[in-house]
């Protein structure tokens, strides 16, 4: 991630009053972003007792990694953006953000363009991912409009590198292409994202529960989804959560 | 238990008549109107049979669910085989039988806790579960570089005899399953002399709990280097008695020579790694490929075999149990050499406080630790208990870790969102995408087949269902 930038010395200098402060512009920049939350961290749900209450806390600004982005990522990058070219979707459009970090390069692409993306990644021989390693579902109910992600790890045996290709769907709206018919064995994987998350993925040839019993209700690994204190139903006869199975009085 | 499937039965009713007391009509509303249902209980076998001798249902294809308590189907694994005769036309296996909630029971336990859920997934390679979560955590955490030495090599060495016992089990099974028994003694006997190494280093069989965020929970006891050595002398000998029964066996080879096929190419499109893979002629291992741990300097070799079939990942299984002794032996040497040296990172802030020292009654809390939290100094109890109890921090983002387990590619996606727990983490189990293969293996093969498929994918529910 991009920190504050280093003042050069032309902005240092004084008398240079036309160029515009980096700092104020981010600032501006900052406030245009969505609020995350108000007042401070910690207890929700009780009176505010901070003194804080009329804080505005802003999402973080989403950027891109600087290039270079080192290893060999600007070099896939680039053979991904040309060969997107030839597909007639340019990089940008494809791909909304970089993100380089742990020495792991990770692309957010626009669901829209995934299948397009994932062809591409697999075809190209300078690209050659030949193997999905499955989906990843992460829920972030804070993150308004793009609350669900489905994340693929892929991996070149060619050219032994691995990619992480992120996408995201709002949970109004929970659907992501499926990638079963350019990766057969997300078979398994997008069923288990499904019935972990609720994404469904479009185009699956038989997106049905594959750890949950078919008739379950709710998405198990959504964040707000409860741990425990379910009741469970078995062959008509309920017993009751946990927490109510036994009164000591 | 089994339905003719293809065609309306003009009169359910009759069922009775046939002799099969269980399969009684229950009007047009039951569940099963599709077709005939027996219900096999066990010592009505000649009903079922009289039954199905019956020339309307003779020729009508057979619905089967092979398990989910069958005992060759390694654990709770249902495949509900559609069979034309003994030709198995359809096959699809259904899972989820042991889905235990550990993904999302992680997301409530602090980092350090994680690992003890993780070990419990694929019981037969809990230290390689560790591992993956441990290095994916310690990636979050920037400290990969400060990992000690000695703490590498012990990983090591634990995931290697671990890779024993689980390629012996998996040998030894699929033995059994194929009618061997004896493979199935020699195979459980050998694997009993690596529990016994696993259970004198960590204090358990299973489910060790032994690898932390960090490094290794403790050094290795005393005497364990000879009992090393002595492992390593003796196991070239056991293993070759499994392979003199096993290797050249005229009804093991005609039961999974060319059995359940599965090229490369069919590998790559269904995710499958590990075994199959070497078996089909990849030589493809992420020791050698993308090491970890250390492993770049170690000598081995990796196994592989061409005939993409069951006999192949057997071969494979066998070869690797040598080479993994081969890098056990290098261990020992290293552990030899480092005697002392920490095995946990020195920052205080991510290693677990608590020192475990060998008491006359076993393993357990050690006098000195407790001397100086409890009567020296209040900060280190402090410290102590804040660690313990809360737990480190882990740096907001998100992680990708592999090992190469025996069954193929186990990684670890991690995601932190700053704090003292997991905010998400999700194991690609090599089992549960294996898994996916049988069907492509045993349709259009005998139904004796695919016994000899599943055990040479060899999956283990604990961690194809987590």
């Amino acid at each position: 991630m991009t920190g504050p930038k280093e003042p050069t010395q032309d902005e240092a200098a004084p008398g240079h009053t036309a160029v515009p402060d980096p700092a104020a512009s981010a600032g501006s920049e900052r406030l245009a972003e969505p609020v995350q939350r108000t007042g401070m961290f910690g207890a929700s749900g009780t009176g505010d007792t901070s003194g804080y209450g009329g804080l505005q806390v802003r999402r973080a600004p989403r950027l891109s990694s600087p290039r270079p982005y080192g290893s060999y990522f600007d070099e896939m990058t680039d053979a991904l953006g040309a060969s997107l070219a030839t597909a007639g979707v340019s990089f940008d459009e494809a791909v909304e953000q970089v993100i380089v970090a742990s020495g792991e390069l990770t692309l957010y692409v626009r669901r829209e363009q995934l299948l397009a993306v994932a062809s591409r990644l697999r075809d190209d021989p300078a690209l050659s991912f030949e193997l999905c390693l499955g989906v990843s579902g992460v829920h972030y109910p804070a993150a308004a409009g793009e609350e669900l992600r489905a994340v693929y790890h892929l991996l070149s045996i060619t050219r032994n590198r691995r990619l992480r290709v992120e996408v995201t769907a709002p949970d109004s709206d929970r659907h992501v292409p499926s990638l079963v018919s350019i990766y057969p064995t997300c078979d398994f994987h997008e069923r288990e994202t499904w019935d972990f998350f609720g994404l469904i993925f479009d185009g699956h040839p038989a997106l049905t529960r594959i750890e949950m019993p078919d008739d379950w209700r709710g998405h198990p690994q959504r964040k707000d989804y409860p741990l425990g204190g379910i009741p469970v139903e078995y062959r008509g006869a309920t017993i009751p959560p946990p927490d109510e199975r036994r009164a000591y009085e | 238990m089994t339905a003719p499937a293809d065609h309306q039965t003009d009169d359910g009713g009759s069922a009775t008549a046939h002799g099969d007391p269980y399969a009684q009509d229950q009007g047009p509303d039951d569940d099963y109107d599709e077709g005939r249902v027996y219900h096999v209980s066990g010592q009505d076998w000649d009903e079922v049979v009289a039954a199905a001798a019956d020339e309307r249902v003779s020729e009508e294809r057979m619905v089967v669910n092979m398990g989910p308590q069958h005992p060759s189907t390694h654990g709770v694994l249902r495949l509900v085989v559609t069979l034309d005769g003994e030709t198995v036309t359809e096959l699809r296996p259904v899972i989820g039988y042991l889905h235990t909630g550990i993904e999302k029971n992680m997301e409530f336990r602090s980092w350090t806790q994680g690992v003890t859920f993780c070990t419990r997934m694929d019981y037969l390679s809990p230290l390689f579960n560790e591992t993956a979560y441990c290095l994916a955590v310690e990636k979050l955490l920037g400290i990969e570089s400060e990992i000690p030495e000695r703490a590498k090599v012990i990983r090591v060495l634990m995931m290697e005899l671990n890779r024993i016992g689980s390629h012996l089990t998996a040998v030894g099974t699929m033995g059994l399953e194929l009618g061997a028994t004896t493979v199935f003694i020699y195979g459980m006997r050998e694997r009993e002399k690596t529990l016994d190494l696993l259970e004198l280093i960590t204090g358990l069989r299973m489910n060790h709990g032994f690898i932390r965020p960090g490094g290794v929970s403790m050094d290795l006891p005393a005497g364990a280097l000879e009992r090393l050595r002595e492992y390593v002398r003796i196991m070239p000998g056991l293993l070759g008695e499994v392979r003199a029964l096993f290797d050249a066996a005229p009804i093991f080879l005609s039961r999974t020579k060319d059995i359940a096929h599965l090229d490369v190419t069919g590998c790559m499109a269904l995710g499958v790694t590990g075994p199959i893979l070497r078996a089909a002629g990849l030589p493809w291992d992420l020791r050698k490929s993308q090491p970890y741990c250390g492993y770049e300097s170690y000598e081995f070799d990796v196994p592989v075999q061409h005939g993409a079939d069951a006999y192949g990942r057997y071969l494979v299984r066998m070869d690797e149990l040598d080479q993994s002794l081969r890098i056990i032996g290098q261990c020992v040497d290293r552990l030899a050499a480092t005697v002392g040296e920490p095995v946990m990172v020195s920052d205080p802030k991510i290693g677990w406080p608590a020192r475990l020292a060998l008491g006359p009654d076993g393993m357990g809390n050690s006098p000195d630790h407790i001397a100086h939290i409890m009567s020296q100094s209040m900060e280190a109890l402090i410290h102590h208990f804040k660690l313990v109890t809360e737990g480190f921090r882990v740096p907001a983002g998100q992680t990708y870790a592999a090992v190469e387990s025996p069954r193929g590619e186990l990684g670890c996606h991690a995601v932190s969102d700053g704090g003292t727990r997991p905010y998400r983490v999700h194991f690609r189990d090599p089992s549960f995408t294996n898994l996916q293969s049988v069907a492509v293996m045993c349709e259009g093969s005998m139904v004796a087949d695919v016994i000899a498929a599943v055990a040479s994918i060899d999956p283990v529910m604990g961690g194809v269902d987590r």
